[in-house]
């Protein structure tokens, strides 16, 4: 066993052990419970964790599986995620081709081109290629109709759901002098501190918060956002030993990642409520799309991927 | 020896539903919404809106196994006999109730249609009688919704509105895109002792069309 192994070993041990805490937590106040009253909170909450023992087991082992399990994974996650965006934006039928395409050529070559670690393209493809091709494709059948509507909602589903999804697994083609070949590590990092940020923030806000940063589309607070960073800088630092970052570097990469991830949460807040709908879709039992669970992790991808590449990567 | 013959094209029927059913659901995530009654196994007629050729895997689909056993498709004849994969679809895998559209055919459709409820069977009907192309939620309904009502009351008549299929799968288009594809089951209609055909199909259409998710655009 590798280096780069045993420590995913062992983080995974360590999420796990916070699993077992929660799904004992969630028995016993099921105990508690008198016979034959229901509580949908506790339901809620027993089948998220249920939903979170499966992502956590297939993200362990997408990572093991080195990189293409980690590219693989993604992939499919991106054409959840497309396929619900895609699902609530305005659409003719003349955009039937320039769709397809997306689903069935820009995600596949942007998944190849970050495979195949080529800077030069994955970080143009969409934002350069897709963007000119797309409208023209759907120019070309007619139908002025909302064209601009319809073509900015679909490069915008293209960015979101595949551009800045792929810079995860984009992660493992950094040179990274101190790292040989366990940048793995960095997406457990990344998507560990930015996880954790946002169910801390979530859990202060509701003790301690008071000012809310945008009332009308989410319940998210001044002092839950600021705990929640100081927690995930905190979280950042303890596993500063799987980065390159170093203690503080870890604390300031993770605060980052976790201000942009809660960011990435308020602006799907807002697509969320215009579009009507609470949930992106009900793929993951009890905590609605893939879309609402990596909502943050895909604001925080590219900017904690330039960063790294920044500051760390030769 | 014919036996054995029925015997695999039984089980490849099987077979090519589960895969049917598979690359449904992986397409589009196909998801039922049990809104107005829940999945119990009793008789019904499910009565759809009809925008594209995926509405009925689709709905096929999302039924779960129980009841999609004993759910029979109300389709034309002169689709799915068109080939021999169509009629292997047509008659194996969706075990449709098959209704031969030309004039100059005289199939009646009610015997059949009946036929297959005195069985014991649950049906699919599309009571447009053909794809909707329009802008409109739907056409106006065939008579057929109303002949059966009359002639079987106790039969739950229910409203089942397939969201998405003419974006998934419009008419002319040979790739199908991957979105998000939502079965809704309403509340069971009936017809009234003393309703007009006019005012039943008017009541019946209003039914489905309620279900119609709102467009998000």
């Amino acid at each position: 066993m590798t280096q780069t192994t045993m420590n995913l070993a062992l983080l995974s041990l360590g999420v796990c052990g916070i699993l077992v805490a929660l799904t004992i937590l969630g028995e016993v106040l099921r105990a508690r419970l008198p016979a034959g009253q229901a509580n949908p909170v506790l339901d809620t909450y027993q089948t998220r964790v249920q939903s979170w023992w499966t992502i956590v087991a297939l993200v362990a082992i997408a990572l093991m599986a080195g990189q293409f399990g980690a590219v693989l994974l993604s992939f499919f996650a991106s054409f959840a995620a497309l396929r619900e965006f895609l699902t609530l934006t305005t659409k003719a039928r003349a955009d039937h081709l320039s769709l397809a395409l997306a689903f069935f050529a820009v995600l596949p070559l942007q998944y190849l081109f970050v495979w195949m670690g080529w800077h030069g393209m994955f970080t143009v493809f969409i934002p350069v290629y897709a963007f000119l091709v797309l409208p023209v494709v759907s120019a070309l059948r007619g139908q002025p109709a909302r064209f601009l509507i319809r073509v900015a909602e679909t490069q915008w589903a293209l960015m979101i759901c595949v551009f800045c999804l792929s810079h995860v697994p984009a992660l493992l083609s950094l040179d990274i002098a101190q790292m040989g070949d366990s940048n793995v590590l960095l997406i457990a990092f990344l998507i560990l501190v930015v996880q954790f940020g946002d169910l801390l923030e979530y859990w202060f806000g509701r003790r301690i918060g008071k000012h809310r940063i945008a009332p009308e589309l989410s319940p998210k607070t001044r002092e839950g956002m600021i705990a929640g960073l100081l927690s995930a800088a905190a979280i950042g630092a303890a596993l500063h030993w799987i980065t390159p970052f170093g203690v503080l570097g870890a604390a300031g990469m993770a605060a980052a990642a976790s201000l942009f991830g809660m960011m990435g949460h308020l602006v799907f807040a807002a697509i969320k409520r215009d579009r009507g709908v609470q949930d992106w879709s009900h793929l993951i039992p009890g905590q609605g799309g893939v879309l609402n669970q990596l909502d943050s992790v895909l604001f925080a991808a590219p900017v904690f991927y330039h960063l790294t590449r920044y500051i760390w990567a030769t | 020896m014919k036996s054995i013959l029925s015997l695999a094209r039984s089980f490849a029927a099987n077979i090519a539903g589960h895969a049917l059913r598979l690359f449904a659901l992986f397409v589009t995530a196909a998801r039922a919404d049990w809104r107005g009654v829940g999945p119990e196994p009793v008789q019904r007629v499910y009565y759809a809106n009809h925008t594209s050729n995926g509405d009925l895997p689709m709905i096929w689909a999302v039924l779960p196994a129980a009841l999609r056993r004993q759910t029979r498709p109300v389709a034309a004849a002169d689709y799915w006999l068109k080939n021999r994969l169509r009629a292997f679809c047509g008659r194996d895998v969706f075990r449709g109730v098959l209704i031969d559209r030309r004039p100059e055919v005289n199939d009646n459709p009610m015997d059949k249609i009946l036929a297959a409820l005195d069985e014991g069977s649950s049906l699919i009907i599309f009571p447009e009688g053909k794809r909707n192309m329009t802008d409109d939620p739907l056409l106006p309904f065939k008579s057929g919704l109303y002949n059966i009502a009359k002639a079987r009351p106790d039969v739950d008549l229910v409203p089942t509105w397939v969201a998405n299929l003419n974006t998934i799968m419009p008419k002319g288009e040979v790739i199908p895109l991957p979105l998000i594809c939502t079965v809704t089951f309403g509340a069971p209609v009936h017809v009234a002792e003393d309703e007009t055909r006019e005012v039943f199909l008017a009541r019946a259409a209003h039914a489905l069309a309620d279900l119609r998710p709102e467009d998000p655009a």
